[in-house]
């Protein structure tokens, strides 16, 4: 059996609103290998950061279970979920609202310290210089403010920050969505660079596919609070066997002139609210290869090849016809 | 973890944009706020005033010392003010004045600010349950009228200069629980709140250090704004003889006692009135100036 | 590009604009020129504070003022000299001959009028229609762009973010302008809510003949759209040329780092090669290349001179001093041949 860090089985969260419940995370299940990187991708409003803030607990799932290192965290207490929170990690979207304007650099990297105690606190400061140097912020930054500073640097500190306690997982969500093109690949460097050194595990949310697909060993696809597909990215981005997976990567823009296209599927309509779904597949209203027996129900999640998972009644054919 | 570096990264030398601090700035922005400025100033001058009246006058002599001889005397070179039926004179009354006033407005407001900043963040932290037991709560008590309250309070309590900074005190709350609530709301959903909790900060840690210090610019408006309309309300409460005791040279109780003479001297009510009003506008004036100046989006 | 003058829609020669703030002045955009024909799409291209934005304002004339001073420059728009035209001659071009898709949807329509009478507006203004033919021509409109003509009559609100860029192109496209300003239409959407947009654009381009000013960060958007792309860095156009000339015989060396910086999709191994550093500041450019800090081919001459755009063969130029050397060229020029 590998080594896994991180499991999740039926991870559920719904939301009270006054039209009925909103099916944020609806029975979402998977597990990751220590040192790898689960990508997830999705479109806005298909629980993507619902999931992964619920594996965290900052927001508390309605059921399921979480198990890390084979521990149901999700059970954890308060007060050893606080503790906890030192080997779990998270990397914000947006690095202008993930900083505390009123704290310089140093204190922003030194607060996780603080709290858990890690290290002494005569050894805080040289551990901040070390951790900067780990994530490339150049000494003098110390005492800056985030108002100073770019959106590579400030994600550059929201890293630090993540890295400060040694965590074994970090939960990367859309970690470089927000920065531009340049900036964006030193990001992605740095943290694939961490990950290898530090032998960290990731979740990495996103809705960008190229970079997903740079990014991840395997990647999961979700819809509507449901993962419609996951298998390695190889075989993902080569045999895509949900129709929806299948959409996604077909608009892909590409910045190339004159090579190979994939043919461009466009989808109908926006997503569906995930308010009071109806007992049907939930992409059928979408899907350009719908017929009545997809309204019959919704197609649990099944391994159609060895670690490929599909939640389509027709997936064998789509795995056919890409293979 | 080791230090070791694993890769070469390229040295950051790109310049760091010096920028002026929060608080520069918001300087920087009332300087250019005349209003603001001249409210100031004022200020400035009856903080001065009250702090050291005690050393250019003596209480016993120039406050309350009882001179017959000079009784009802209108406005002259002697006294710029005129005296009042006790012959005092009225500028040296109105300049000690100023210490009750500003300090029963400051500690009322102090009061108000302890408690309400208090409810009105674990109010918007909590949410649910506690959100609404506290919210209305303070429906319930901003639905009596400010000065009633007062009055119940200084009855109840007893006639003395701490009840009445107190009652104002109370009075006030309510506004603070709201504008706070309001605040605490808007930074809680900003990502950095939830930075800290991911890091395993306790509640009251994360309110204290990450959300309350994001939150001071309304409250500090609110507090500008409120010390101006303690000072009114103390005078008020003064004028109704439920403020500070005779002979106390309180403005609001000095208006009250030249009301009985306002036919012929006028000028006893005139100038304690002028001086709170002075103090109420430029109070008014830095409040509003630190208003735009913390908020510029306000502005543009 | 020497086509008949009349088949020009837009001419923009040395266009310069600073934002003079109190203490600084930000150089937002430095001499640039481009022209556009009929029917033809041209990309702007560059990260957060390369200018691309600012110019599109200043080609409407709508750049903020105070602050932005429209320092040099002449913009002509169908004939029209914009920086010259009397402010009531201005009106009557915006929204009609030129006009702008922003970037949210979510904030660029007004959410107390319904949908169909935003779209009816400016047809009343330009074209002169009565109200009921005005609103006959906006359910039009909303068909063309892929809304039933029954949601007309909804508010903002109602509609997803997709769909209100969709309204955002039918208020743009009302009129049947020559000249169509579209500023990140497609940055605040999802993939496939994206492609959609994108189709329409297309589309309507080739039904109207409209040009297209296309601004975006995103090359793969170029790649799909455009004809023309010229990248701009911190306020100057570095590399300008069709797009089999930008994509495939890069000469710029920032072009090449922004490819470089992309995940290829069809080789997830491949390594990504960022540019190092960051943007210079717009209120203190460098003296010489604006790019020559970051920049690994730069010589000592690249940090005291400022590049001219130069011609280097059919329509494609390029601003940067090694291509004074016969023989230089990037690492990406040689691979592509």
């Amino acid at each position: 059996m590998a080594d896994t860090i991180l499991e999740v089985k039926n991870l559920t969260k719904y939301f009270k609103t006054p039209k009925g419940m909103l099916h944020a995370v609806d029975g979402v299940s998977f597990s990751i290998e220590r040192g790898k990187t689960l990508g997830i991708v999705g479109e806005s409003g298909c629980g993507k950061s619902t999931t992964g803030r619920c594996v965290l607990r900052l927001i508390e799932p309605t059921s399921g279970e979480v198990l890390f290192e084979g521990n149901d965290i999700a059970k954890y207490s308060a007060a050893q979920m606080r503790k906890m929170r030192s080997e779990l990690q998270i990397i914000f979207q947006d690095p202008f609202s993930s900083l505390d304007p009123r704290k310089t650099v140093s204190q922003t990297i030194a607060e996780p310290m603080l709290v858990h105690k890690t290290v002494p606190k005569d050894q805080i400061r040289s551990r901040v210089h070390e951790l900067m140097e780990t994530v490339g912020l150049a000494d003098r930054l110390i005492n800056s403010y985030p108002h100073e500073l770019d959106g590579g640097r400030r994600q550059r500190i929201g890293v630090a920050r993540a890295l400060a306690v040694n965590p074994k997982f970090i939960v990367c969500d859309e970690p470089v969505s927000a920065l531009d093109v340049s900036i964006q690949a030193q990001i992605l460097n740095l943290l694939k660079d961490l990950q290898k050194r530090f032998g960290l595990t990731y979740i990495f949310i996103t809705h960008d596919l190229s970079v997903v697909n740079h990014f991840s060993d395997d990647i999961a696809v979700m819809y509507l609070g449901q993962l419609v597909e996951k298998a390695s990215a190889e075989e993902l981005f080569a045999k895509p066997s949900h129709p929806y997976t299948e959409a996604l990567l077909s608009a892909i823009p590409v910045p190339e002139v004159g090579g190979p296209r994939r043919e461009r599927i466009l989808l109908k309509g926006e997503i569906t609210s995930p308010v009071n779904l109806p007992n049907e597949c939930r992409f059928a209203k979408r899907c350009i290869y719908a017929s009545e027996e997809c309204l019959k129900g919704n197609p649990p999640l099944r391994e159609i090849a060895p670690n490929h998972f599909v939640a389509c009644c027709k997936a064998e054919q789509f795995y056919q016809k890409n293979s | 973890m080791t230090t070791s570096k694993s890769k070469k990264q390229a040295p950051d030398t790109a310049p760091v944009k010096k920028q002026r601090g929060q608080w520069a700035e918001v300087w920087h922005r009332l300087k250019k706020n005349k209003g603001a400025m001249v409210g100031l100033t004022i200020v400035v001058i009856l903080i001065f005033i009250a702090l050291f009246s005690d050393v250019f006058l003596d209480y016993d002599t120039d406050v309350i010392g009882v001179n017959t001889a000079e009784r009802l005397q209108p406005p002259s070179a002697k006294h710029i003010m005129g005296t009042d039926e006790y012959g005092r004179d009225i500028f040296c009354r109105i300049l000690y004045g100023t210490k009750y006033s500003l300090s029963v407005g400051v500690v009322a407001v102090i009061i108000a600010l302890l408690i309400g900043v208090t409810l009105g963040a674990v109010a918007g932290y909590a949410g649910g349950p506690t959100e609404e037991v506290i919210m209305r709560f303070t429906d319930i008590f901003s639905s009596v009228p400010n000065m009633l309250m007062a009055l119940v309070v200084v009855a109840a309590l007893g006639q003395s200069m701490f009840n009445l900074m107190l009652a104002i005190g109370i009075t006030s709350v309510p506004q603070f629980v709201r504008i706070t609530r309001a605040a605490v709301l808007t930074v809680k959903t900003q990502e950095y709140v939830e930075a800290a909790r991911a890091i395993g900060l306790r509640n009251y840690r994360i309110i204290f250090s990450h959300i309350l210090p994001n939150c001071l610019s309304p409250i500090i408006v609110q507090t500008t704004l409120r010390v101006a309309s303690a000072i009114i309300s103390a005078s008020s409460l003064s004028f109704l003889g439920l403020g500070i005791p005779a002979p106390d040279p309180e403005w609001g109780a000095m208006l009250s006692a030249g009301r009985r003479f306002i036919r012929d001297y006028s000028y006893m009510t005139l100038f304690p009135g002028l001086a709170i009003m002075i103090t109420v506008l430029a109070l008014n004036l830095v409040g509003d100036g630190l208003r735009d100046a913390l908020d510029p989006r306000l502005k543009d | 590009m020497n086509g008949v003058n009349d088949d020009i829609v837009l001419q923009v020669e040395d266009l310069t604009v600073y934002y003079e703030l109190e203490e600084e002045t930000v150089k937002a955009v430095n001499h640039i020129s481009f022209s556009l024909k009929r029917g033809e799409t041209i990309g702007l291209v560059g990260e957060t504070g390369a200018g691309k934005t600012t110019t599109a304002l200043a080609l409407l004339r709508l750049v903020p003022d105070p602050p932005g001073v429209i320092k040099s420059g002449k913009i002509t728009v169908c004939g029209n000299d914009m920086l010259s035209l009397p402010v009531q001659k201005l009106e009557s071009i915006r929204g009609k001959d030129i006009s702008m898709i922003f970037q949210d949807p979510m904030t660029s329509l007004n959410p107390v009028f319904k949908v169909v009478d935003q779209i009816a507006e400016s047809l009343e203004i330009h074209e002169k229609l009565s109200k009921t033919e005005a609103h006959e021509k906006a359910l039009d409109m909303l068909e063309t762009v892929g809304i039933s003509r029954s949601r007309g009559g909804e508010y903002p609100h109602q509609f997803s973010g997709g769909m209100k860029q969709r309204v955002g192109i039918a208020i743009a496209l009302a009129c049947s302008p020559q000249l169509l300003i579209a500023d990140e239409p497609t940055t605040a959407l999802d993939v496939t809510i994206q492609a959609q947009v994108l189709d329409l654009i297309k589309d309507l381009k080739d039904k109207n003949g409209t040009s297209v000013i296309m601004i975006t960060h995103d090359l793969g958007i170029v790649a799909e759209i455009c004809d023309q792309v010229a990248v701009m860095y911190a306020g100057h156009i570095v590399e300008h040329g069709s797009l089999d000339e930008v994509f495939n015989h890069t000469l710029h060396p920032y072009t090449e780092g922004l490819f470089n910086s992309l995940p290829n999709i069809n080789d997830r191994k491949s390594e990504l090669k960022p540019i190092p550093g960051l943007m210079p500041d717009p209120t203190n450019l460098p003296e010489g290349c604006a790019f020559a800090p970051r920049c690994e081919y730069a010589t000592e001459a690249c940090k005291t001179t400022q590049p001219e755009l130069r011609t280097v063969g059919g329509t494609h130029k390029v601003a940067c001093l090694r291509y004074d050397e016969t023989d230089f060229h990037i690492n990406r020029g040689k691979k592509h041949g």
